[in-house]
């Protein structure tokens, strides 16, 4: 599949800002600057990306508690991202959501999910409105490989398939649920056989493939489009880090990291850039130090940002209704 | 004045909005050219087609997420769930997801979703499909639940519940589906949520009540008139936004308090009001505040072992007068 040198370009851009913010935020996190629980993508960036190339901006994804890399890759500002990591006023919401919670709606990103298997419905629901509305809109729907044994996995499928709706569903299979191989979690080596059972599309695709991903999701990407319902596509990838930062890593066997670090999708794309004369080494570099200089601005941005107001608690639980306060 | 039964409330003011709104939809189990399993939404399929009036398979997890998703990209769901007992099963997406969208994402995501739920016993369904859950749902910050009791109240809240940007609990008692009511058609418009209803007015003591649990309390304020004592009884229509408002002022006037509805006693909703007119008006009531609810166990099977669990007539009649 030809995929035009500027989309190519665009595609290495999103999986730099995505490694080097979640690099930023691992530090970050070390450094007691980002509180609560934050879940990194780096390792899986060609999956986001190659998903995510394929939308416009008027699609729709839902995503997941590991969610940094979909919303960077649907179009979300590093700095609001980093500001709400940062639980601070500017963020995306306002400081009330935190890393397991970015939305923006104005980009059709329906919000990271603290609760695994929670976007399946919700992407359903997207698909729903869209063919009530008879648009061309697509919903991506990113989820883990552990989230297939929830019962939402299986519900969601099914109402998709019935009333195919324009949803792909795009599995993250990072070998993990939690501290639970795949192996011991499912009696299934692909997650995609799952889609026999709703009479759907599956596709297995290497997670680590910037193009495999690209081409299998474009192919689903049309077929909604026209109205022919949703797929099934996993992309086989690792996370590097552990499930959350601080995750003492205990249940990976010695070598497993290092054998997959050298299929890390990055390099991937750089030799094929360089071998296509679709960018050189110089305006590779000068790309990596521009997204260098993104997420330090997105840093600064956050650190200059103001404490959200404590009255901003009360606000925001329903349109119409303020909660009562406190005195202290 | 002219009669209709509260399912025929609930039905016409689906059709009223979904006329008006294309944007409004109607989805669940067997809604469509079955009707839905108490018959609230008869005849709409055939108005409206396969397109608007959706059956969904038994997956009350999708059905509840279906309208989350479909809510946060601009359409106005309507989602039947066929008893309150299997909210359960889609308790992660109304609670989880629907009532935390909005603040969690501060604000930038709202939810004109209503998720109707048929409540209560008294039909002999037994314990997984006769509960009464309001204490759960009123719990949970970012749901509003609406809980009417007659058919004028079912069409004009239920039409404000539609138009309302935030995720609507409306719970309906089967009980009351078929009962018929007066209503003034002059008067079948939005009624606003959180506005309560004197349903008998009443100087010596106030009950506060909701659903099926208006009607026994009227009764007994009937029976209460007869021994010399006047009750007031206010039907919230609303559980929350709730109206404080009305029924502060009420306890100024009569200084005594009783609550009724038929959730199980032990961490029931009403609990929650007793404590809030302990909190804020401790000075005004010059008795104890009395709470009836269900007896603490299941709902049972048997018509005896159900009506003895259900509080009724009676037992509000006596609490009352224990006061005095």
């Amino acid at each position: 599949m030809k995929i035009a040198n500027e989309q190519l370009k665009e595609m290495y851009l999103t999986m730099l800002k995505i490694r080097k913010f979640e690099k930023s935020a691992s530090e970050l996190f070390a450094a007691g600057k980002i509180p609560g629980f934050v879940h990194l993508y780096i390792g899986e960036e060609a999956v986001a990306t190659g998903a995510c190339a394929n939308l416009r901006e008027d699609d729709y994804i839902t995503s997941t508690h590991r969610g940094h890399g979909h919303i960077i890759a649907k179009g979300g500002d590093l700095k609001y991202m980093m500001a709400e990591l940062f639980g601070r006023e500017d963020g995306y919401c306002k400081g009330k959501g935190g890393s397991m919670h970015i939305a923006d709606a104005t980009k059709g990103i329906l919000g990271a999910n603290g609760i695994v298997g929670a976007g399946h419905n919700i992407a359903v629901g997207s698909g729903l409105a869209i063919q009530h509305r008879k648009t061309d809109q697509v919903c991506v729907c990113f989820f883990g490989d552990a989230s297939t044994n929830q019962s939402t996995f299986h519900e969601a499928l099914n109402l998709a398939s019935i009333w195919k709706l324009p949803v792909i569903f795009v599995c993250e299979n990072n070998g993990y649920g939690i501290s639970v191989s795949q192996k011991r979690h499912q009696a299934i080596a692909d997650v995609s056989v799952r889609a026999t059972a709703y009479n759907m599309p599956g596709i297995t695709v290497d997670g680590n493939d910037l193009f495999a991903v690209y081409e299998a999701v474009n192919e689903a990407v049309a077929r909604a489009r026209k109205g022919q319902g949703p797929t099934l596509i996993e992309c086989k990838t690792y996370r590097y880090r552990g499930h959350f930062e601080g995750d003492p890593v205990v249940y990976r066997p010695e070598g497993e990291l290092e054998a997959w670090m050298r299929k890390d999708p990055i390099p991937k794309v750089e030799k094929y850039l360089l071998e296509n004369g679709v960018m050189t080494e110089e305006e590779m570099k000068q790309l990596n130090d521009d997204v260098d200089k993104m997420v330090e601005e997105a840093i600064e941005f956050a650190e200059k940002s103001p404490l959200p107001s404590l009255e901003s608690a009360l606000k925001d639980v329903y349109s119409d209704i303020v909660e009562e306060g406190r005195v202290r | 004045m002219k009669k209709m039964t509260y399912a025929e409330g609930i039905r016409e003011a689906m059709r009223f909005k979904m006329r008006e709104d294309p944007n409004v939809i109607l989805f669940g189990e067997d809604v469509g050219k079955f009707g839905g399993c108490f018959g609230v939404s008869a005849g709409l399929w055939e108005e409206f087609g396969d397109e608007r009036i959706r059956d969904t398979p038994i997956s009350e997890g999708a059905i509840v997420g279906a309208a989350v998703g479909s809510a946060a990209c601009g359409i106005k769901p309507i989602a039947e769930i066929m008893f309150i007992d299997f909210i359960t099963v889609g308790m992660d997406q109304l609670v989880n997801q629907a009532a935390k969208m909005r603040y969690m994402f501060g604000g930038e995501i709202n939810l004109p979703m209503v998720v109707r739920v048929p409540a209560g016993a008294g039909i002999g369904a037994a314990a997984q499909h006769s509960q009464s859950l309001e204490a759960w749902l009123t719990h949970v910050p970012g749901l509003k639940v609406v809980y009417p009791s007659n058919a004028q109240d079912a069409y004009g809240l239920l039409l404000t519940s539609i138009d309302d940007q935030n995720p609507v609990v409306f719970i309906e008692n089967k009980v009351l589906y078929s009962m018929q009511n007066d209503v003034d058609e002059n008067e079948l418009k939005p009624i606003p949520l959180g506005k309560a209803r004197i349903a008998r007015e009443g100087t010596d003591v106030t009950i506060i009540t909701y659903g099926r649990q208006v009607y026994d309390s009227l009764e007994a304020a009937e029976i209460l008139a007869k021994d010399g004592i006047s009750a007031e009884v206010i039907d919230l229509r609303t559980l929350y936004p709730l109206d404080k408002e009305t029924i502060f002022s009420s306890v100024e006037k009569t200084h005594k308090v009783v609550l009724v509805s038929e959730e199980c006693k032990r961490g029931a909703y009403t609990g929650e009001i007793a404590a809030m007119i302990a909190e804020e008006r401790f000075y005004e009531c010059d008795a104890p505040i009395k709470r009836i609810g269900a007896l603490n166990t299941p709902i049972p099977f048997a018509t005896d072992l159900e009506r003895y669990v259900v509080p009724n007539a009676r037992d509000i009649e006596l609490a009352v007068k224990s006061l005095f």
